[in-house]
């Protein structure tokens, strides 16, 4: 664990208190569309009470592909015309991606870190399902979220970040090496501290807090984050900022069947998680 | 106008003695306007006879008109016989689905991967053309208008009216009428009620005089309660829209796969005690695998 003086441990609890709260509807829907007997009518009432959700669903039944007669102007109506089914899988994928940011103050590219968390969110998904000893939807949040400390860095320390991002381009260093020496510490225990903060399961914390120890953990969730984050990284499925691929440790490899190029080369439609992390940074 | 039944069972393909009467094939519906022209409802497994039917008469445009992309009704699609021969035209014709955000070419994609299938799209011979269909809007097929409408499924589901020559034949694909989600005494369940009965006079309006309704009839009405949200349809709720879109004759289909022939007979003669015919009702029948019906 990285230790670090009083006064950069305050400034960073500061920081971390001053983001966001984890919307609880997103939180419930993804309970919800785990539980195969929750009633249409839980989601709906959840998804009713969230107005981003709700906007950009409505955006998607009233776009052009379904150039409807008349405009569909709520979730209800939006279930009887798109389906149940269509209405909660685009909640969950919509909800998941809501509370990403889009601006920043430190020159951080937030496109291109959009879509290196949408695809290896969508990697470790994939992985998971293949591997079957993780669940597909935890490994989804762990890759989507693996990275969120850089956000507060970009809001709160956007100097530090900055300094950096252009140390770790310049040497081609890790940016996480590059960060303990601007800030002091990583994302990765920032970015832990906020998802303690959201009240995550210990097993989500450890899996971010730990992304450069990654001896210390062994568990499939861990195995399917760590992998998709390289693949992310080595395929060019945007870019958060650090240049350097970590070859997969021994544990991981056991877990995955062989080294990264193996897990790799086992599937020829990598650019299928691409295309719909492209898809949903677009929403 | 003839419509022939290549595959009539729901779900999954169940061939076996309890099915030889109605056949063990999944959804493919073949149609041919008096032109000639080649329309094919769902490439579920009977598309694999039907394509088998097509060598005589080749080279051919087989216009594909796919429902929804659940297996029972894409899987015969990558053994279409006229696509490994020169000179043939598939064109697929679907919905665009708002979850994956992609379109009807995604049908053939995830199944034409070397995991699952030898060949790639690329080796095949034949033409393919990719048409994603935007609902409640017409095309036309040489002299038939084609007109796809939005049903009720758990992913994105086309019923299609196809109209030529006067004639007209509607299938539903799978379907299950849009149940209100609310208990009566909520205070969201008549608002709910008012966009579900604008759905069916929508879904009535698509079906209205046709010459052939073809339904999602798979469960009886003591087995749906069980079934509730499974996106598929009764007999009795087939048969309330082919009395109530004023259509001639109703062909029951997407049977059980776990029923036999002889307890779908049984089925079936119950519901035709239930529902008397009266005069000017539709004729009702079970669509049986190989059966035409020439209009």
């Amino acid at each position: 664990m990285q230790t670090m003086p009083p006064d950069l441990s305050l400034k960073l609890a500061n920081a971390v208190d001053g983001m966001p709260a984890f919307p609880k509807s997103v939180e419930k829907i993804l309970q919800l569309t785990r539980d195969v007997n929750c009633t249409p009518k839980d989601i709906v009432q959840v998804i009713d009470k969230d107005p981003v959700v709700t906007v950009k669903i409505l955006k998607v039944v009233n776009s052009a592909y379904y150039s409807l007669p008349r405009q569909i102007t709520s979730v209800n109506n939006a279930v009887v015309y798109l389906g149940f089914n269509t209405i909660k899988n685009l909640a969950l994928a919509i909800a998941a991606i809501g509370m990403m940011p889009k601006h920043n103050a430190a020159d951080f590219d937030v496109d291109q870190y959009l879509l290196h968390s949408l695809s290896t969110a969508g990697i470790a998904r994939k992985l998971a399902s293949q591997m079957g000893d993780a669940d597909p939807m935890d490994c989804f949040i762990g890759g989507l979220l693996h990275d969120f400390g850089k956000v507060v860095f970009a809001q709160f320390l956007p100097e530090e970040f900055r300094q950096a991002l252009r140390m770790s381009q310049a040497n081609k260093s890790s940016l996480h090496e590059a960060l303990r020496q601007t800030v002091g510490v990583d994302h990765a225990l920032v970015g832990a501290m906020l998802v303690e903060k959201w009240r995550f399961a210990p097993e989500l914390i450890h899996t971010i807090s730990h992304q450069y120890e990654a001896d210390q953990v062994d568990t499939g969730l861990f195995a399917c984050v760590f992998t998709a984050n390289q693949i992310s990284k080595q395929l060019g499925f945007g870019f958060g900022g650090n240049p350097c691929i970590h070859p997969l440790p021994e544990q991981v490899q056991r877990r995955m069947g062989g080294t990264l190029e193996d897990v790799i080369a086992a599937s020829d439609d990598w650019s299928t998680v691409f295309d719909d992390a492209k898809l949903f940074a677009t929403l | 106008m003839k419509v022939k039944f290549w595959g009539v069972r729901g779900s999954i393909a169940s061939p076996g003695p309890a099915t030889v009467r109605y056949g063990g094939n999944t959804t493919c519906i073949e149609v041919r306007t008096d032109n000639n022209e080649l329309i094919i409802l769902d490439a579920g497994t009977g598309i694999f006879p039907l394509s088998q039917s097509l060598l005589t008469e080749l080279p051919v445009t087989a216009n594909v008109l796919i429902t929804h992309s659940h297996w029972d009704h894409i899987q015969g699609l990558p053994l279409f016989v006229p696509n490994f021969i020169p000179g043939n035209t598939l064109r697929l014709h679907g919905a665009y689905d708002p979850v994956t955000g992609k379109g009807v070419e995604q049908v053939m994609s995830v199944q034409l991967q070397y995991s699952y299938f030898p060949v790639r799209e690329a080796e095949l011979k034949a033409r393919i053309e990719y048409v994603t269909l935007t609902p409640n809007e017409s095309i036309q097929i040489g002299s038939a208008t084609i007109t796809p409408f939005m049903m009720n499924h758990p992913v994105i589901d086309f019923g299609y009216r196809i109209e030529a020559n006067g004639k007209s034949v509607f299938f539903t694909g799978d379907h299950e009428p849009p149940p209100n989600i609310y208990e009566p005494q909520d205070p969201e369940f008549s608002e709910y009620q008012s966009f579900v009965d604008a759905k069916t006079a929508d879904i009535l309006q698509a079906m209205a005089g046709v010459d052939v309704l073809i339904a999602d009839s798979s469960y009886t009405r003591a087995e749906y309660p069980a079934k509730k949200g499974w996106g598929h349809g009764t007999f009795d709720t087939s048969i309330e829209y082919a009395k109530l879109a004023g259509a001639k004759m109703l062909f029951c289909t997407h049977h059980e796969p776990t029923r036999s022939d002889d307890a779908l007979d049984q089925v079936f003669e119950q519901v035709l005690l239930e529902h008397p015919r009266q005069a000017g009702d539709p004729i009702y029948r079970l669509a049986k695998e190989g059966d035409s019906y020439e209009f």
